[in-house]
């Protein structure tokens, strides 16, 4: 059981910090793992391919761990909402509310070494991917404790070590980038995927069928997971596409639809997309999630659907309360304990954003840092071998 | 910090006058600890400049435009070979690629191909399909899976077929290749190398005769240079290969063929370092790529009607070498900039404000800057010529200055 920072960022002068905040997302350290069987909500759908079974194997521990991972991405997310009202975060922050099965469904499925790419609603995957919340919430206020020092904002979260290559802004060009990951890890044939993660509304997009063409053409282990929430910012998937079974779209690519709002399912489709990209190259997974909140915080994400709807899906496919149920019906766990493992949850989100608002504001030397690496002045030698370096005034 | 190119200390063999007989003898290189040699695009030896001190140098003062005597470059004991721009190019690609396994070639017809202008010729058989990768004609996508490479630690070089395709990659090379290192707190890195032809060639027509440079140039976290000889081109293309920084390497289409003679043994540039194509006291021209060999034409008239003009090309686009240039503009106090870029938001309209911002006090008269004209270059070959500056306007231009 790792803690998210093992001290490998020398630049981050809280170390402090971490040394109290209790372990974030619990990978499954079981104390039971006798294993459950589950049924996903619906059957999968494919194009191309044989879809997976239905059954998953899981176990009591990880029941508990995905129903806490939630938990606290939710709390997170709720938290965001109240900071950004507040005003201490500004800009665009894009809640991922009412999506986190996939992310912590694709987060069981799959090691640290495989990559994963998404674009800007990337607080909860960051979270999955080994991160913690103080740097979360210190990069959304843009403090200097934030992962990119403070200088990336909510749409620029990034991990090296946990394998999560961004935080990207402009929808779409994460898709080629991500290809561009599976084809390093071709290249140094270490049998590890990229997930390249985008929305229905970057679903139209032509550079991902470009993308798409070379990632199938050169056989790289891609694959690129379409989180359909049915809304492009505004504009419904119907109105934006002449076809919205994005699974199908990769046409000689197989695809796969999958109930995004089941953490199961989505483990399932992950672990079967990566044995077939392993072997066959790209494949494309449709998740159809929803999201509570608008498409960011500037929107209210009631002009262009109706608040009944909203209300529907939370009622009927909340992923939480589908653990919850889950957790209930095999006796895992009481009500109490549920109660108070939600408790416990923003406890900590409360505690990670006090300290959090503790660091300070980036220097203004700051800057112009990291613009480039380590500054000018490339080595250089001349014919006769000897190593010099030029350096401008 | 460290040293720059130390120049050739006066106790060794070389005698007083101003004119340099021979190239010294190999023995000698190994004493000098730390002296190189700069060959000339016209096959001339001769040491670098000392840019630390301000010692007068030993300076050629007749044009450099004329060819040297054949003997010059026979009695050098080190001769080097002799070849093409575009096979300099390969060789510093080749020997890079041999150096480093994580250094890979992508782009349209770069492999079984052998590269549109042959750069990467004999590449594909000797380092197989996955190093040198001929993808389709997808420039936002492979550019940004180049991008996505070098996140991961490899070192891609992406080739546009020419410059003005990778206007479609715009958004990867502003967005993810610039900016990664920065936004993600310095986590990412993104050693990759964009490569390409461009300038306005022979009669090629409006769209595959431009010149990026003006569109990159602001964009921040990168790095831009210009090669036009082939000594340059491979070791720019070697430092550019090496760099942990995005650079934007801009060839021409014109001076691919190119002939001259470059150093058996392995040389790196510096990427941030102008060149000093001929001293001189009257007037500062700096110039880039083409521009050069336009301007060395003009400088032989130049030199008849009695000017002595000094020619730097500045090959780092971005950052200027604003030391190189402001030592010269501090000695001739007038500045000429010759430049294939449109007059709009061109390279030299940076330059032009980079040098009034730091240098006004030493000029004697405002900066001229001779662009192309802003229009897309027309197929007829009369137009083009007129679209672009020649050196008949440079001739012109200098006199007007110097008045």
């Amino acid at each position: 059981m790792a803690l998210s920072r093992s001290g490998s960022n020398l630049l981050k002068p809280i170390s402090p910090f971490f040394s109290c905040a209790p372990s974030i997302l619990s990978r499954s350290i079981s104390s039971s793992n006798d294993s459950i069987t589950v049924e996903t909500s619906i059957p999968f759908t494919a194009h191309n391919c044989e879809p997976p079974s239905r059954s998953v194997t899981t176990s009591a521990a990880e029941l508990r761990s995905f129903f806490r991972d939630m938990a606290l991405m939710r709390r997170m997310e709720i938290a965001a909402d109240s900071l950004y009202k507040a005003k201490l975060i500004r800009g665009f922050c894009h809640l991922y509310d009412g999506q986190e099965a996939v992310a912590v469904g694709m987060e069981a499925a799959i090691t640290r070494k495989d990559c994963i790419i998404t674009a800007y609603r990337d607080h909860c995957t960051f979270l999955s991917r080994g991160g913690n919340l103080v740097e979360v919430f210190a990069e959304l206020m843009g403090r200097r404790a934030g992962m990119s020092n403070g200088k990336g904002g909510s749409m620029h979260f990034y991990r090296k070590e946990g394998g999560f290559y961004g935080g990207h802004g402009i929808v779409g060009a994460q898709v080629p980038l991500g290809c561009g990951l599976a084809f390093a890890q071709k290249y140094s044939k270490d049998e590890n995927v990229t997930f390249a993660m985008y929305g229905d509304g970057a679903a139209n997009q032509g550079q991902l069928f470009e993308a798409l063409n070379i990632a199938a053409l050169w056989d790289l282990p891609a694959i690129l997971v379409c989180e359909n929430n049915h809304y492009g910012m505004g504009t419904a998937e119907w109105r934006a596409a002449k076809s919205p079974a994005y699974y199908k779209r990769g046409d000689y690519v197989p695809g796969l639809k999958v109930d995004g709002m089941d953490a199961f399912a989505v483990k399932q489709a992950c672990k079967f997309a990566k044995e077939h990209a392993l072997k066959n190259g790209p494949i494309i997974l449709e998740m159809d999630t929803y999201r509570y909140h608008g498409h960011s915080m500037s929107d209210p994400g009631s002009t262009y659907r109706t608040r009944d709807e909203i209300s529907g899906v939370r009622q009927e496919r909340d992923p939480i309360e589908r653990i919850r149920k889950l957790l209930l019906s095999h006796e895992i766990s009481t009500e109490t304990e549920l109660k108070d493992i939600e408790k416990e949850v923003r406890k900590e989100v409360d505690n990670a954003i006090s300290k959090a608002k503790e660091s300070e504001m980036p220097d203004p030397s700051e800057l112009f840092t990291n613009v480039y690496v380590k500054g000018f002045g490339v080595e250089a030698y001349g014919a006769d071998r000897k190593e010099l370096r030029a350096t401008l005034p | 910090m460290a040293t720059l190119f130390q120049g050739l200390p006066s106790s060794t063999a070389f005698s007083s006058s101003n004119k340099f007989n021979h190239v010294p003898a190999p023995t000698s290189f190994s004493e000098r600890k730390s002296s190189i040699v700069t060959v000339r695009s016209d096959a001339r030896w001769s040491p670098v400049l000392n840019y630390a001190t301000h010692k007068p140098q030993r300076l050629i003062t007749n044009a450099v435009a004329t060819k040297a005597d054949s003997s010059l470059a026979s009695t050098s004991s080190k001769p080097g070979h002799e070849l093409l721009l575009f096979e300099a190019l390969r060789e510093g690609l080749e020997e890079e690629m041999e150096r480093d396994p994580c250094v890979c070639v992508m782009g349209e017809d770069v492999g079984h191909y052998g590269g549109s202008y042959k750069v990467t010729k004999g590449l594909a058989t000797k380092f197989g399909d996955l190093r040198v990768l001929d993808t389709p004609i997808a420039e936002n996508s492979f550019t940004g899976m180049g991008i996505g490479a070098a996140m991961t630690g490899l070192r891609p070089i992406i080739e546009g077929m020419n410059m003005g395709f990778l206007l479609l990659a715009f958004n990867q090379i502003s967005n993810n290749c610039g900016m990664l290192h920065y936004t993600s707190g310095g986590q990412f890195k993104i050693p990759v190398v964009i490569r390409g032809p461009g300038g306005v060639g022979r009669q090629l027509g409006a769209e595959h005769s431009q010149r990026l440079e003006s569109y990159f140039q602001s964009i921040p976290g990168i790095q831009m240079v210009a090669c036009s000889t082939p000594y340059n081109a491979k070791g720019l293309m070697k430092a550019a290969i090496r760099s942990e920084n995005p650079v934007i390497l801009f060839e021409h289409v014109l001076l691919y063929n190119l002939k001259d003679r470059i150093p058996d043994e392995e040389y790196v540039l510096s990427l941030e370092e102008a060149e000093m194509v001929r001293p001189g006291e009257h007037v500062t021209i700096l110039t880039y790529s083409r521009m050069r060999y336009h301007v060395m034409q003009a400088a032989k008239t130049l030199v008849n009607k009695g000017y002595d003009p000094e020619v730097i090309d500045i090959r780092s686009l971005k950052p200027f070498d604003l030391h190189t240039i402001g030592k010269s503009v501090k000695k001739t106090h007038r500045v000429l900039i010759v430049e294939e870029c449109m007059r709009t938001g061109g390279i030299g309209a940076s330059l032009t404000a980079a040098i009034t911002e730091n240098f006004n006090d030493d000029l004697d008269a405002p900066i001229v800057c001779l662009s192309s004209q802003d229009v897309p270059t027309p197929y007829a070959g009369t137009l083009e010529e007129w679209t672009v500056v020649q050196p008949a306007q440079i001739v012109t231009a200098v006199e007007q200055l110097c008045q």
